[in-house]
């Protein structure tokens, strides 16, 4: 679509890059808590254009990252019980406790299929009435309707060999623990565009009125995120700290009433442990009761074992943006993409392996 | 032939063995040299040689744009050319899964056929195993190939240098996709084809042409991002490559976008990277465009000396970020 | 997380779409957006389900304000 290519335009970043530039006085932190923004962010080539006074931090936003060790350990036991695992691509790589994946469980006979859509996992299920087919399901809310959905399918067509292991994590509770830390040290928030599209504006209203702390809902062309930047400069100048919808042709400020709808048909939320955080208050999804047969935890009687903590491990510090991933003593040493210790490297989207990836 | 199943007995060299090389091999790939049927093939070559060798697993066997056989002539006559020779010779062995279709056997060794005269090589000696149902995915096939090396100073990996250019023959990622998307069952308005092609005749005019060429390499496996990264290593240089000039089809970013994949790390089988300094740059362009195989050939980028044995990608916007060699195979993702 | 591709919209089938990016086509499903899209809306797609219609009016507003504040021609 020519109209959407403007977005991406060269000369309307470079104004805004010299705006930025212009009209920044001091220093300004800010931090993204979506995946797609860090290597957004990394890939348009935006972070070798700021300057040293724009810095950049990487919240939590990695779902597949802050999947916690013994929720990693629960989905490679499902891969040992002869059930069909569907999952997207980004779990394959994901070590667990014993530095052991899905990758390796299929090497070794386990039947793995990634899947585009959940969608593709029930017709699994019904192409293969036999046997037992299980979704892994991860992501934000920009992924939870499209779960719930399926599994809302699944029921109306009363299929039996379909689950879900339900991994999904909320953003606004991870924001909150995040704004509540005196020692954060952020100015600003970019929020997930995407997440948002669903979820609307007003869960966000806190960072502004609880904390002072200026937030953008912002799309993942260089020109929406520039346009953040920009919106974050003029804010602090101002002295102002407002929650603003920048990302308009997308996101709605209600956000999407039927999605909305169809994960609270089918989920609750739930305390949920963050690898590298700890535990969150209701920061995760449960599937409902009255869904039960489509919940592997209960299908399958599983229960989340105890993981040792990672020795070494500086995730946390990095995951609430106190520590640059390059001041971690293990980054590109004994932590790598080839052999991650901790979450900030198990994925693409994970701010160290971002890094690794495309910091020169 | 007396069956339409391959079965056990076409690979244990009796009568079934014998039948199968003369209807269905001579037939398509037959020359005075395989015509022989001896045990190996007595070739005349004299001077430096190149030798590559390569096996071919692909799934699907058929594909648009080419099979597994085409790819096999083709794949192996491309390595042989980029060291600086004309090649000539190929060997072939084939190994059958128990109950593939012969009429599938004979597409693929019809296409060899085809490949290798438009290639202008002899496939000169081979080998059928057939295995038991189940112990190969339909046919595997190695191809090694034989050319004779014709410059004093042949293009490797190790001779990229500061200030020279980088070119490429045409559009990225078209091989790649086209595979993933019959497995993926994506449509097309129009299908993406696979490039797949031998390049020898184009490199043999550029290496004829030019005194100087550098490096010469097809980015296969890993795709464009992983060869530079493999000869920015061996030059111990920097690719510098402006992300702008790289050819990349909308359907192919279209698919790409679909499936969460970067065309810069898909597989190419008709592409080849020419460094080669600076000055020769505008000619080989010439060469390569008025070639079939080089209508898309561009300049993407240069070879600097500030961050050794890295590919630095200049944005669009202008700013630059690292260009990695992947871990391990491309994953389709959501996040 | 956010990997959403906008995409166009080519014809519908209950819940069912047919959508188009650069000539690549594929069926999606539409039980989770919010207002029924028509043939010709581009919407955003994430896991194989449309997620929010684009607002092309919005998008077009949006690129005026930048006209107007950066003094440069979008449109």
């Amino acid at each position: 679509m020519n109209l959407l290519d403007n977005f991406k335009n060269p000369q309307l970043c470079q104004k805004l890059l010299h705006s930025i530039q212009n009209e920044l006085d001091g220093e300004l932190r800010f931090m993204e808590v979506c995946g797609t923004h860090t290597v957004a962010i990394f890939r348009s080539g935006i972070r070798s254009l700021l300057t040293d006074k724009v810095i950049h931090l990487s919240g939590p936003g990695c779902p597949v990252c802050v999947t916690h060790d013994s929720e990693v350990a629960a989905f490679l036991d499902l891969a040992q019980k002869n059930a069909i695992i569907a999952t997207f691509g980004d779990l394959m790589r994901v070590p667990g406790p014993d530095k052991k994946s899905l990758k390796a469980a299929q090497a070794e006979g386990a039947r793995i299929t990634i899947v585009y859509s959940p969608f593709e996992a029930l017709k699994l299920a019904q192409d293969n009435p036999h046997d037992q087919v299980v979704f892994l399901g991860v992501g934000f809310e920009t992924t939870t309707p499209t779960i719930a959905a399926t599994i809302n399918m699944a029921a109306e067509q009363k299929i039996t060999n379909f689950s879900v292991l339900c991994l999904h994590k909320l953003v606004p509770p991870a924001l909150k623990a995040l704004a509540g830390d005196p020692d954060i040290g952020v100015h600003a928030f970019l929020l997930p565009g995407h997440v948002s599209a669903i979820i609307g504006i007003e869960p966000y209203n806190f960072l502004a009125t609880k904390h002072g702390i200026p937030a953008v809902v912002a799309g993942f062309e260089p020109v929406d995120i520039l346009q953040a930047l920009h919106l974050f400069v003029t804010m602090r100048r101002e002295e102002k700290a407002e929650v603003v919808n920048a990302y308009t042709r997308v996101v709605a400020n209600a956000g999407n009433p039927k999605a909305k709808e169809m994960v609270d048909k089918i989920f609750t939320p739930t305390d949920a442990l963050w690898r590298g955080i700890g535990t969150i208050p209701e920061s995760g999804l449960r599937i409902k009761d009255q869904y039960a047969d489509f919940d592997a935890m209960r299908v399958f009687d599983l229960t989340l074992r105890d993981v040792p903590e990672i020795k070494g491990c500086r995730c946390g510090d990095v995951l609430k943006g106190k520590l640059a991933p390059h001041g971690c003593p293990l980054f590109g040493t004994a932590c790598t993409p080839a052999a991650p210790v901790g979450p900030c490297m198990v994925s693409t989207e994970g701010s160290c392996a971002a890094y690794y990836k495309y910091q020169i | 032939m007396t069956t339409d199943r391959i079965l056990l007995d076409y690979g244990s060299g009796g009568k079934a063995s014998h039948r199968l090389i003369g209807q269905l091999f001579l037939k398509y790939l037959g020359n005075e040299i395989l015509d022989k049927l001896d045990d190996a093939a007595l070739l005349h070559i004299s001077g430096p040689i190149s030798v590559s060798t390569d096996s071919f697993t692909v799934d699907p066997i058929f594909f648009p744009g080419g099979d597994i056989g085409s790819l096999a002539v083709h794949g192996t006559v491309n390595d042989v050319a980029m060291l600086g020779a004309r090649p000539r010779y190929l060997t072939c062995g084939f190994i059958l899964e128990e109950g593939l279709p012969m009429a599938d056997l004979e597409r693929i060794v019809e296409s060899m056929g085809r490949a290798a005269q438009e290639a202008q090589v002899y496939i000169v000696t081979g080998d059928t195993k057939v295995v038991p149902r189940g112990a190969v995915d339909k046919i595997f096939i190695n191809t090694t190939g034989i050319g004779e090396v014709f410059v004093a100073n042949p293009p490797s990996g190790h001779k990229a240098r500061p200030g020279d250019a980088i070119l490429i023959n045409g559009f990225v990622g078209d091989h790649g996709l086209a595979i993933l998307s019959q497995r993926e069952g994506l449509t097309f308005e129009a299908p993406v084809a696979s490039d797949c092609a031998s390049l020898n005749h184009l490199v043999v005019h550029l290496l004829e042409t030019i005194p100087d060429i550098h490096v010469l390499r097809d980015p296969t496996r890993g795709g464009l991002a992983t060869t530079l990264s493999e000869i920015a290593g061996q030059s111990d240089v920097e690719c510098r490559i402006f992300e702008n000039s790289i050819p990349i089809r909308p359907e192919v970013s279209g698919g790409c976008s679909f499936l969460g994949l970067d065309p810069l790390y898909l597989a190419n089988e008709g592409k080849f990277i020419c460094i080669l300094p600076q000055e020769y740059a505008a000619q080989a362009l010439a060469i390569m465009q008025a070639n079939p195989l080089g209508q898309h050939a561009v300049c993407i980028g240069e070879v600097r000396q500030e961050h050794k044995g890295k590919v630095v990608l200049e944005t669009p916007l202008g700013g630059t970020r690292l260009m990695d060699m992947l871990e391990g195979e491309q994953l389709p993702r959501i996040c | 997380m956010c990997l959403a591709i906008p995409m166009e919209i080519l014809r519908i089938d209950g819940q069912d779409a047919e959508v188009q990016v650069g000539g690549v086509r594929q069926m999606i499903r539409l039980d989770v957006i919010s207002e029924d899209p028509e043939v010709g809306d581009y919407v955003i797609v994430h896991a194989g389900f449309a997620l929010n219609r684009i607002d092309k009016e919005e998008a077009l507003a949006t690129l005026k304000l930048f006209e107007e504040g950066l003094n440069i021609e979008l449109t």
